[in-house]
């Protein structure tokens, strides 16, 4: 089991509000990523739930059972850090084994938890070394083997990959989605990496300021925003926004088109552009184009298009996949 | 960035400390400026003793040997600090080179400090500044010159030449590990911009240590202030009042001549001149809390 | 890094280096041969260098005549007492400032400073009159609490540095593993700060070994350390050249070995963090 519930829970320090007030409910077995830009609150939340941290005002819940007060060993929760915090003196097996020991578990059953988590992550091969002989990713498995052996009722992932390179990035995160079908225990996971949040979240939560911009699946919040904000946050490259005439012409304040939700042509479109510049990346060429009256305007074409910078080329919105936003940037239903 | 449980800790456990580190700033010195306004003689006792005001301040500032001790303070402080910090630099420099057996020649360099300051005093004194059998006497004398009675005709240079052979390694340990730090990147674009070393030294290597030398000059000034056992154990303070710098005056008024408030009243005089370079090493160091 | 330097370059500076640090080592040297000469030998002109009959009788004669091992014992028990002292107060505190620092923990950190800087000579004669009145004069626990007291702000200081620069992280992971306030120092931090620790008893024992006001003015003859050992051969005594010299050395011999190792955590402690 593990329901987590928040209830307006509110972080200051100081003057400085971080939380207003957030309400949030996670389903037991749920893979929740929070996203958000860097201070958006997202780690403060997850060190709120972790007990790290005091709430200022508000609730947490853990299996319907308050634990608003209790100190973060009380939880039974598990935390994967940023920087791994493995202890530098104890070897693979100590660090997997220190949170048992700290519960006064049986010798013969710890070894039997720890080695029973080195098979299932692979750490077999230095299981007597010491963190500081480990690659990142070897740290990073070692990490996730000390928050598994306690069997939390919840996982707490705060930027875990960040420190990883790509290739590693993209293996680890298969891992521990992976990991999650295996268990089938709630995770909680914090990234400022949309790609993250899109490829490994059930539920993603969207942060800005403190404030929970939406929840919901990451195919929701792709399709259906509900404000610019997330709009913008979410897709890659960046949702294309105009105001004005052209926003006015369609009975919004602000209307949102997606790079690869136009159609490109080099006869005629909706609208008339230069290529700036143009990115080919294989499989997708990006057209970052100049359209007079318009705007800036980032377009995917296709691979094999051939545009080179100095072109011009016409563009035309798919208007079924076009988003309106009114004054206050709130999506239009 | 804590709980309030955490916060609790960290305040009950860093009671004590501030506890007994207030305990020993206020009460030695409270008792300080009150035994300063007493008449207080150590054989009389007490009992016998009665307030008299300033006029522990009036007579020990009024003394000559209030003058001549703060000079031979400043005397002694200034020369030291002038004789390390340029040594210091030489040293470290030196140290720092691209040479064979570094790490023995620095374990050489830094020694004198590690000795403690009695044994340093008397084995200067005798072994090489002793007139007839020193080793200095035999240097002067095999180049045909008279050897100098250091401790009756300068005695000051004598003193400072044992201070300064104490704090040099200090000094040119702490420039040493400052121009360890100095980025490796910023040398090697000074060689590839053809900068000779004087200007490599004069742009790159002197503003990088601007630092330590306060640092060193600030540190030094306060353990230099109160030098003691150096003077105690070789001249007393002589000949006359040759060597008697203030500290060793606050301690002949008290110890030798049992004037409970006059040395009272030269230690808070002290106390005022050591704060003056404390507040500035406060700042630098605070400075530094920041980054 | 130093420069890369060529063949000859390097020849001098290193010729130059290891003369003025041989000039600046000589009279310790100077002090330790001569400990193993006759007096004799040790007066004799011109100088002998090596080419001397060498006799430990000196340290023998130390040992009957002044009770070397009764000073250097109470140089160990001052330097040691004062240092355990200082770890007990000096850990939770340097943990407080380190990892639960409050927005008045630079102040208290520099107030510390500040005491360290109250010359002893302002406070002499309250301490000698306290201590007279206390009857801790020329006592063990007297010595010890003035140099504990003198030394904790540098102590704390260091403990402080070398605790900031362990990650925070790693404690909350040992509060998320169910590790206590108390287990969390003991298992993780303590482990993990050895060899700051380590250093920063080094030092102490340093400072305190060589501390030559207090010792000098508190003590008389049952608590006197070597300082006051040595002080005593200020007097006619110090005429016997190769028995002050031997008397030194070995006042000097264990903290010079202490101080080779600790040379470079030194710098930091001396200067409070201020140069790294």
């Amino acid at each position: 089991m593990g329901k987590i519930v928040l209830k307006d829970i509110r972080k200051t320090f100081g003057d400085v509000v971080v939380i207003p007030g957030v309400n949030l409910t996670i389903e037991d077995g749920q893979f929740v990523v929070f996203v958000g830009p860097s201070g958006c609150g997202k780690s403060t939340l997850l060190r709120l739930i972790a007990g790290l941290e005091d709430q200022t005002g508000g609730h947490i819940a853990i299996d319907d059972i308050d634990v608003t007060d209790a100190p973060p060993a009380k939880r039974g929760l598990s935390m994967v850090f940023q920087s791994y915090a493995l202890y530098p003196h104890m070897s693979v097996r100590s660090n997997i084994a220190f949170g048992l020991k700290m519960a006064g578990m049986p010798k013969d059953e710890i070894a039997k938890k720890v080695d029973h988590a080195a098979k299932m992550l692979n750490l077999g091969d230095y299981i007597d070394r010491r963190p500081g002989q480990l690659s990142g990713g070897q740290r990073q498995r070692v990490a996730i083997g000390r928050a598994i052996v306690r069997e939390p009722k919840a996982f707490l992932f705060d930027e875990p990959l960040s420190n990883l390179d790509a290739a590693l990035r993209v293996q680890m995160r298969q891992e521990i989605t992976k990991l999650h079908q295996d268990l089938k225990t709630t995770m909680i996971y914090v990234t400022h990496d949309q790609v993250e949040a899109l490829t490994m979240a059930d539920k993603i939560v969207v942060l800005n300021r403190g404030n929970i911009e939406q929840v919901g699946s990451p195919l929701e919040l792709y399709e259906s925003p509900r404000n610019l904000f997330v709009a913008k946050f979410i897709g890659s490259p960046t949702m294309n926004t105009f105001s004005g005439p052209e926003a006015q012409r369609r009975g919004a304040a602000t209307i949102g088109i997606r790079p690869e939700h136009m159609i490109v042509s080099r006869t005629d479109g909706d609208w008339k552009g230069t290529v700036s510049i143009a990115e080919h990346l294989g499989s997708d060429t990006f057209l970052y184009l100049d359209v007079p009256g318009v705007g800036p305007i980032t377009v995917r074409a296709d691979g094999e298009a051939g545009f080179h910078a100095g072109d011009t080329v016409y563009v035309s919105p798919v208007s079924a996949r076009m988003h309106r936003f009114d004054e206050s940037g709130m999506a239009f239903k | 960035m804590a709980t309030s449980e955490t916060r609790l800790a960290g305040r009950i456990l860093a009671a004590p400390s501030i506890l007994l580190l207030l305990i020993w700033m206020i009460v030695p010195l409270a008792l300080t400026v009150y035994f300063s306004l007493l008449h207080y003689n150590l054989l009389d006792g007490y009992a016998q003793s009665s307030f008299t005001g300033v006029n522990n301040f009036y007579y020990f500032i009024k003394d000559p040997a209030f003058l001549t001790s703060i000079w031979n303070t400043f005397v002694l402080v200034g020369s030291v600090l002038v004789i390390t910090v340029l040594g210091g630099i030489g040293m470290g420099l030196l140290l720092d080179q691209d040479i064979w057996g570094q790490g023995p020649a620095r374990i050489m360099v830094i020694a004198p400090f590690f000795v403690m300051a009695t044994v340093s005093a008397l084995i200067w004194k005798n072994l090489f500044m002793n007139p007839i059998s020193g080793l200095f006497a035999w240097v002067s004398t095999s180049f045909g010159f008279t050897p100098i009675d250091w401790f009756t005709d300068y005695p000051m240079v004598a003193i400072i030449i044992i201070v300064a052979w104490q704090w040099l390694p200090f000094a040119a340990l702490i420039f040493m590990t400052a121009l360890q730090s100095l980025d490796g990147e910023q040398k090697d674009a000074a060689q590839m911009d053809g900068a000779p070393p004087i200007s490599y030294f004069a742009y790159i290597v002197l503003p990088h240590l601007a630092r330590p030398i306060t640092v060193v000059i600030l540190i030094e000034s306060i353990f230099l202030l109160g030098i003691f056992a150096e003077i105690f154990v070789t001249t007393g303070g002589g000949p006359g009042l040759a060597t008697t710098n203030l500290p060793f005056l606050v301690y002949r008024e008290a110890l030798l001549k049992y004037d409970v408030g006059g040395a009272a009243a030269g230690g808070l005089i002290a106390v005022v001149i050591a704060n003056i370079v404390s507040i500035f090493l406060t700042r630098l160091v605070g400075k530094n809390l920041e980054s | 890094m130093a420069r890369r330097a060529t063949f000859s370059r390097r020849v001098t500076m290193t010729a130059i280096t290891w003369v003025l640090a041989f000039a600046i080592f000589f009279p310790i040297l100077w002090m330790i041969q001569t400990s193993f000469k006759s007096e004799l030998d040790a007066f004799a002109l011109p100088p002998k260098f090596f080419n001397f009959h060498w006799t430990t009788e000196n340290y023998s004669v130390v040992q009957d005549r002044s009770d070397y091992f009764r000073f250097a014992l109470n140089s160990i028990i001052l330097s040691g007492g004062a240092t355990l002292l200082g770890l007990l107060v000096g850990i939770p505190a340097a943990w407080s400032m380190a990892f639960a620092p409050t927005k008045n923990t630079k102040q208290v950190l520099l107030w510390m400073l500040s005491t360290k800087m109250m010359p002893a000579t302002g406070v002499l004669i309250p301490i000698y009159v306290l201590y007279q009145w206390l009857g801790w004069f020329d006592t063990h626990i007297g010595l010890i609490i003035i140099l504990f007291l003198g030394n904790l702000p540098i102590m704390i200081w260091m403990l402080y540095t070398y605790f900031k620069e362990i990650p925070g992280e790693i404690l909350e992971a040992a509060r998320m593993d169910g590790a206590t306030r108390w287990k969390e120092i003991v298992y993780v931090l303590a482990p993990m700060a050895v060899p700051g620790i380590a250093s920063t008893v080094l030092l102490n024992v340093i400072l305190s070994w060589n501390e030559a006001f207090w010792t000098l003015n508190l003590t008389t003859t049952t608590a006197a350390p070597l300082t006051a050992f040595i002080a005593s051969y200020s007097s006619p005594e110090g005429l016997f050249w190769a028995k002050l010299s031997a008397a030194s050395t070995l006042a000097v011999a264990p903290i010079l070995i202490l101080g080779w190792f600790s040379q470079k955590q030194l710098v930091r402690g001396l200067t409070f963090g201020a140069v790294k």
